[in-house]
């Protein structure tokens, strides 16, 4: 068979809706495209758990520390999950995590921001866990059979971290005058990154129509985008704060909400690593890859020695 | 219908907009040495271990406690087992026509092959 019919064949299962497998024949831009999405994907979810990871200790109450734990814990399992799921394309776990550290692979930008305030980590649960609930619930249908199995187990996951975000919001919103200017500022400040998470405008795209041709993905960013203010602009009255956006408005006749246009100087600034934490997130992960070189060291020692007292037994 | 469209969201940055090559880093750690281990959780009694994913570990006691921490946070099993993926051996996706055709034309395997009267209820 040559790689035509091969194409053909793999074009075929896509349009059937049959998932493609490990070790189904794929042309090499559909592994390099999903290699390149799911590592990165991969490294979101770690990298995500520094700004989190920084309030555990500061968290305002035994229970809220609990809770935290837990979803930056989640984190880690669904960096796991994404790791596991893009080894099976043909790449090492140790690749992967050196494409990241030298800065080739990038992660969601969004995980460039600071978190100055308890309020951030509300606003993070429901504004960055929102966008990323989006386009993950679209992914749990994506072509590739174990990446789309690891979204629908992270999706299972993923509507707590919300919840919690949204009810961390609620309490502050009920609170004390500074309490409620706390919750106001953290919206302000997190809404437009959180726009930024859906990409440029479709307009502005290029190349990769192939992208929805081979089912990777299945809905446009501003489509997403779209659904994620909807959702937002009408979340926010229950909390009785306001979007920063003056231009945010109902429109009957699209019957969605206008709103205004996102500074994308930012977004390309943060993208190419001047975000304001870009350098400290990365020096954060190789600071944790290389002082954990002995715990590596040590494991892999202790296994051997094992081994050998089995095998003497 | 032709739409364009490139994420730039979770994982999605084309290389050359990222400004950045990749240099590969000095030792890289020994977590390469680390074997790749196969997951699989019996979720409650009475059921079949099914396969989740994968991890590395340094031996089998190690890839149960972190199937443990990775695989069932929620209470998602009461067993698990690991294998060394090396040990997985599997039928060839390029073949699975054959392989599996003898199967194809025995629909007589099947109960609904049989027209039976409505009175024979339950069969």
């Amino acid at each position: 068979m040559d790689t035509f019919d091969l194409e053909k064949i793999f074009q075929e299962k896509i349009d059937g809706e049959i998932k493609i497998e490990p070790k189904d024949w794929m042309p090499d831009a559909y592994r390099k495209t999903n290699i390149r999405q799911v590592s990165q994907h991969a490294h979101s979810e770690i990298v995500g758990m520094l700004p989190e990871g920084n309030w555990i200790s500061r968290a305002p109450s035994l229970k809220r520390k609990a809770i935290l734990l837990a979803k930056v814990q989640d984190e880690a399992g669904h960096g796991l999950y994404l790791y596991s799921a893009c080894e099976t394309l043909g790449i090492t776990r140790e690749e992967t995590i050196n494409d990241l550290h030298s800065g080739k692979a990038k992660y969601s930008s969004i995980f460039n921001y600071p978190t100055l305030t308890w309020a951030d980590m509300g606003a993070i649960g429901w504004l960055v866990d929102g966008a990323a609930i989006l386009n993950q619930v679209m992914l749990t249908r994506t072509s590739y059979g174990p990446y789309a199995r690891a979204m629908v187990r992270i999706c299972k996951e993923e509507s707590f971290h919300q919840r919690q975000g949204f009810e961390i919001l609620l309490v502050l919103s009920k609170g004390s005058e500074e309490q409620i200017a706390m919750c106001q500022d953290a919206i302000n400040r997190w809404w437009w990154p959180s726009l930024m998470m859906f990409g440029p405008h479709d307009s502005e795209s290029t190349n990769s129509e192939q992208s929805m041709k081979w089912k990777i993905k299945r809905k446009t960013n501003d489509e997403l985008r779209q659904n994620f203010v909807d959702m937002c602009a009408e979340q926010v009255k229950i909390l009785g704060m306001k979007l920063p956006d003056d231009k945010l408005k109902w429109n009957d006749k699209k019957e969605h909400y206008d709103f205004g246009e996102i500074d994308w100087n930012e977004f390309w600034n943060v993208v190419k690593g001047n975000g304001p934490c870009n350098k400290q997130r990365l020096d954060a992960r190789k600071k944790a890859w290389e002082e954990g070189a002995w715990v590596r060291e040590a494991a892999a020692a202790y296994a051997e020695k094992r081994k050998a007292r089995q095998q003497a037994a | 219908m032709n739409i364009q469209i490139r994420k730039l969201y979770y994982g999605d940055i084309p290389e050359e907009k990222g400004g950045v090559q990749s240099t590969p880093l000095g030792d890289g750690g020994k977590q390469s040495d680390w074997p790749l281990w196969e997951v699989f959780i019996r979720s409650k009694q009475g059921l079949d271990h099914k396969h989740v994913g994968s991890l590395h570990a340094a031996d089998a006691q190690m890839a149960i406690e972190n199937a443990r921490d990775v695989y069932t946070r929620r209470m998602e099993g009461v067993s698990i087992w690991v294998v060394e993926s090396k040990y997985i051996h599997a039928s060839n996706p390029e073949e699975a026509g054959e392989f599996f055709e003898p199967a194809v034309d025995k629909i007589y395997r099947h109960p609904t092959f049989y027209e039976l009267p409505d009175e024979v209820n339950q069969m």
